[in-house]
């Protein structure tokens, strides 16, 4: 049973794409909306599974690291297998109706999009650092692709940009990982940890895991190293901007995560987690003040993007010598950040999507009336910003929550000021843009109105990442959820 | 769970639900709108009446689930929250058929409603909060719902006022999520209890409570406009009468008093609060702020501008009465929430009457509007003697017990500032009486509406009148059991004998 849940994960999402690589869009579509089904079924089954027998590790074919592909699979990883499902499917859905099946180069966006599919899960559910490159690699070059879709000039300079900054990226991952291979002998996380109970830390070793989680750091856009980002983001048709803000660039986050919290505690340091939170906060507020500041709603969209990754990097500090408690706190709040930022990033993109072929115009100052002419989509606007502003009931709320918790009972007192700017800051972009749709003039009447269903996914995604905050006591007990057996794999 | 449990989560669903189907109905769906709207507060004020007596018998409602790890998100009725869910309720009523005529062929009016439904919803939710983290919920949501109704209009003025009320009121959100986080990290979750939890605290974490206590304070005082805070208000009046009415009278405001007296008795306890030295502190901030805003009223011409900075300080009246230790004034602090709300409703509506059936806004241009529309104007006239505190109306029953009950701990500068509030009162709205009554009118009134036998729209021309009327009942009928007095007299008790 399991097995085949394995499989229909890491291997159905590659058949989809070859068999939509060999039809035209319209084909494609249809063997999409099927794919769909079955992966978010899949999905569900393992989560499932996990949530009624625990966590295991799971050597695919019998074979064992280094040479096999190891799977780790618990609570948060089904977690994100089920968060891809839902986002990855409200974004095919709303691709198929959003995108123009005449174009004759849309026809790649469904093999791209199932590879992307693909490789996330193998990020997910990969326990190995060789086959988490694989994994990454995978995303980063669908993703790479699905941008230049676009196919006028901007995107193509956009994922150029975007490729270059994903591969500096990737080789200063591998080159942590090669590091790492030739001290520990092992590709295994759960290997590596077991090797360091018995030995000492070997010299260099603390350089690797810099590597590798500067390598990440640039993938996640950390300030300062975010400048492709809102490119990318922004120019991309907006079933794209959505999947990439809300799960591309927390793949890369969550390798950096895994790495930090099984490893950091012997290889890094205080100051390194300091400087790293520093980093996330001033991405926070930079960000944020970018998007204040941007003429084209999608820009806005995309630089908030970059403000709340920011948060996520909080982790490294409160995570480094505290106590136990105000860890797992820390760890908690962070997840709930990436699960509510990647409902409401996707709902936002995909709402935004739509003003902008309402109006017919990308830029900010164009909403002006619109918002009698599509309430609904300007709502869903308005309820994903509510997360990002973490304002409750969100999930974002929540979040900030636990993190506050975290901050205060770890004395580190300074994360609790970003937090609050943080909030008040994504209140200034999110308000801008009611503001500017809430303006009432006789002038503008002219606006198109997109299909029903376009309207109705970001309202699902909103909703979902705005309950998330009512639920969210439930949704950490089955992320908690131990291996059935601890120790070596 | 029983039925009982779930009666609050009633009262709460009907504005939420109400507030959904508005939204999906279509715009020009304008009797079925209006009929949800009328049966949702006549339901709401239904279970808020039945809450009321069973309070009052000593039953209990409540219900709790944990949201996020180590905080619980807790729904409960004791006699305080029955006091603002009783006062939203009634007046959520009045205020819509109020805003069914005042709107009537406006625009966007789905919006309207479907928000204003959920601002009461984050009311009642606020009434019925059982922690701080719950209220802090609400509190949020008020401000979300609020936001669309002040820019109702969508002008640049409106927009600017909006846009000065997110500030006030999110980064106040923002330090009182912050104040509610510490409190949680330094004494772990803590329910609304009668008494408080402090009154034995530790003297090691004296100093962090008396920050947070600050801290709180400033974050819920935003909303109660205690001075410096205060500056939102009087821009706010932009919006639309019946908006005005429910930041003023029924929801904004009040939340913020609400929330201190929540937190100086059912978080801190009374006693512990006066221990810390917390209560003087603020009496003064309160006393400064009443008397402060009431000069300011002075000298305002617009007749919106004029009672927003009365609301600034009467609303304080509550905050003055809850930070005097001392059982009686505190009834008379937590009654002006009621009183305050019933007087200034019905100024508030008579304003928008003017405005909307002669287009007055100013005060100078209200000579002799007394005789083209004397309902509005006799509820008019009773709403001001009843804020200038003229027996037997309603602000006098709240002054003398706050008098009263101040002399009676000694306190006796509340007397004065109490009786020089009042006449600063009457210097505000006795030449604004003047003008309505005994002026000739001009020639023409700016922009003049008729509407059949009444002086203006039925809708416009009951809800001041029943508020004018409850404004002398509250005070007539004052010491008769479930009036507002006796209610607070009710909490008093157990506030005090825990």
């Amino acid at each position: 049973m399991t097995l085949w849940l394995m499989a229909g994960l890491l291997f159905t999402p590659l058949a989809w794409a070859v068999l939509t690589l060999l039809t035209d869009f319209t084909r494609g579509r249809l063997v999409t909306w099927g794919g769909i089904l079955v992966q978010v079924l899949v999905s569900l089954g393992l989560w499932l599974v996990v949530s009624r027998d625990g966590g295991f590790y799971y050597a695919l074919g019998g074979w064992q690291a280094p040479l096999g592909i190891e799977l780790r699979v618990d609570g948060l990883a089904v977690t994100f297998v089920l968060l891809t499902a839902v986002v990855a499917s409200a974004c095919g859905f709303h691709a198929g109706v959003y995108i123009d099946p005449d174009k004759p180069w849309h026809r790649y966006f469904w093999p791209l999009f199932w590879f992307l599919w693909s490789g996330l899960n193998a990020v997910w559910l990969g326990g190995d650092l060789f086959n988490l490159y694989v994994g990454l690699e995978l995303i980063s070059l669908s993703a790479v692709g699905l941008v230049a879709l676009g196919g006028k000039a901007g995107a193509l300079r956009a994922s150029l940009r975007y490729l270059l900054a994903a591969l500096l990226g990737s080789l200063a991952y591998l080159l942590g990982v090669a590091l790492i291979y030739g001290q520990f002998g092992t590709l295994s996380i759960a290997g590596i940890v077991f090797w360091l109970e018995e030995h000492p830390v070997p010299a260099g070793s603390s350089l690797a895991l810099a590597l590798m989680v500067a390598g990440l750091a640039l993938k996640t856009a950390l300030f300062p190293l975010h400048r492709w980002l809102p490119p990318a983001h922004g120019i991309a048709k907006s079933p794209v901007s959505a999947l990439l803000s809300a799960l591309v660039v927390k793949a890369s986050f969550y390798i950096a995560a895994r790495l930090w919290l099984e490893l950091g505690e012997p290889l890094g340091n205080l100051a390194a987690a300091q400087l790293v939170g520093l980093l996330g906060s001033a991405a926070v507020v930079w960000g944020s003040w970018l998007a204040c500041r941007q003429m084209e709603l999608k820009q806005v969209v995309a630089y908030s993007s970059v403000a709340q990754i920011g948060y996520l990097f909080l982790l490294f500090p409160l995570t480094y010598s505290v106590s136990e408690s105000v860890s797992l706190q820390a760890q908690q709040g962070i997840t709930l950040q990436v699960i509510s930022h990647a409902l409401a990033k996707a709902a936002m993109f995909l709402a935004a999507g739509n003003l902008v072929l309402s109006t017919g115009s990308r830029r900010v100052d164009a909403l002006t009336g619109v918002s009698r002419f599509l309430p609904f989509s300007l709502f869903s606007f308005a309820l994903a910003g509510v997360s990002l502003m973490s304002l409750p009931p969100s999930g974002g709320f929540a979040a900030k929550w636990l993190l506050l918790q975290a901050s205060l009972g770890s004395g580190q007192w300074w994360w609790v000021l970003v937090l609050l700017v943080g909030g008040l800051l994504s209140a200034v972009y999110v308000f801008r843009i009611c503001r500017a749709s809430f303006l009432e003039s006789p002038e503008t009447n002219q606006f198109y109105h997109p299909h029903r269903s376009l309207e109705i996914i970001p309202m699902i995604l909103a909703l979902l990442s705005l309950g998330l905050g009512l639920v969210s006591a439930e949704v950490l007990s089955v992320m908690a959820l131990p291996f059935e057996e601890e120790g070596s794999p | 769970m029983t039925l009982n449990a779930w009666i609050p989560v009633f009262a709460l669903m009907t504005s939420l639900i109400a507030s959904l189907v508005i939204f999906a109905l279509p715009e020009k769906g304008y009797r079925l709108r209006t009929a949800v709207n009328l049966v949702a507060a006549l339901l709401k004020l239904g279970l808020v009446v039945v809450m009321v007596r069973g309070v009052f018998l000593g039953v209990d409602y409540g219900v709790s689930f944990t949201m996020v790890p180590g905080v619980t998100f807790v729904l409960k009725a004791d006699a305080f929250s029955m006091m603002f869910a009783g006062l939203s309720a009634v007046l959520w009523l009045l205020t819509t058929i109020y805003a069914v005529g005042y709107l009537e062929d406006s625009p966007n009016r789905s919006r309207f409603f479907g928000f204003f439904s959920l601002c009461v919803a984050s009311t009642m939710g606020i009434a019925l909060a059982g922690n701080l983290f719950t209220f802090f919920l609400f509190y949020e949501m008020l401000t979300l719902s609020t936001y669309p109704l002040v820019v109702h209009r969508g002008t640049e003025t409106a927009l600017k006022a909006g846009r000065t009320y997110l500030i006030y009121t999110l980064t106040g959100g923002a330090v009182l999520l912050l104040a509610i986080a510490w409190l949680h990290g330094v004494a772990g979750d803590l329910p609304f209890r009668e008494g408080g939890h402090f009154i034995d605290a530790d003297p090691d974490i004296h100093r962090s409570l008396i920050l947070i206590f600050m801290l709180l304070v400033a974050g819920l005082g935003v909303k109660a406009a205690i001075f410096p805070l205060h500056g939102w208000l009087p821009q706010a009046m932009v919006a639309p009468a019946p908006v005005s009415a429910l930041l003023h009278a029924v929801a904004v405001v009040k939340a913020g008093a609400f929330g201190i007296v929540r937190v100086v008795y059912d978080i801190y306890g009374v006693e512990a609060s006066s221990a810390l030295g917390l209560l003087e502190p603020l009496s003064w901030l309160a006393a400064f702020t009443i008397l402060y805003a009431s000069v300011r009223a002075l000298r305002q011409v617009d007749l919106k501008r004029r009672l927003a900075f009365s609301t600034v300080s009467q609303v304080s009246y509550i905050i003055l009465g809850v930070s005097i230790f001392g059982p009686v004034a505190a009834v008379g602090g937590l009654v002006h929430l009621l009183h305050q709300g019933i007087m200034k409703i019905t100024l508030f509506f008579c304003a928008g009457n003017y405005a909307e059936t002669l287009g007055i806004h100013r005060i100078d241009e209200m000579d002799g509007a007394g005789r083209r529309m004397p309902g509005t104007s006799v509820a008019f006239t009773i709403g001001a003697f009843g804020m200038i505190g003229a027996p037997p109306l309603a602000g006098f029953i709240t002054k003398w017990t706050m008098g009263s009950g101040s002399l009676a701990v000694n306190m006796d500068w509340v007397v004065v500032v109490l009786v020089f509030s009042s006449l600063l009162n009457a210097a505000y709205f006795l030449p604004v009486l003047y003008r309505l009554w005994f002026r000739e009118a001009g020639v023409t009134w700016p922009h003049e509406r008729h509407w059949g036998r009444l002086e203006t729209s039925a809708w416009l021309y009951w809800p001041p009148l029943l508020t004018a009327a409850m404004t002398v009942m509250v005070g007539v009928l004052a010491s008769l059991p479930f009036s507002p007095l006796s209610w607070a007299e009710l909490i008093m008790l157990r506030e005090y004998a825990p």
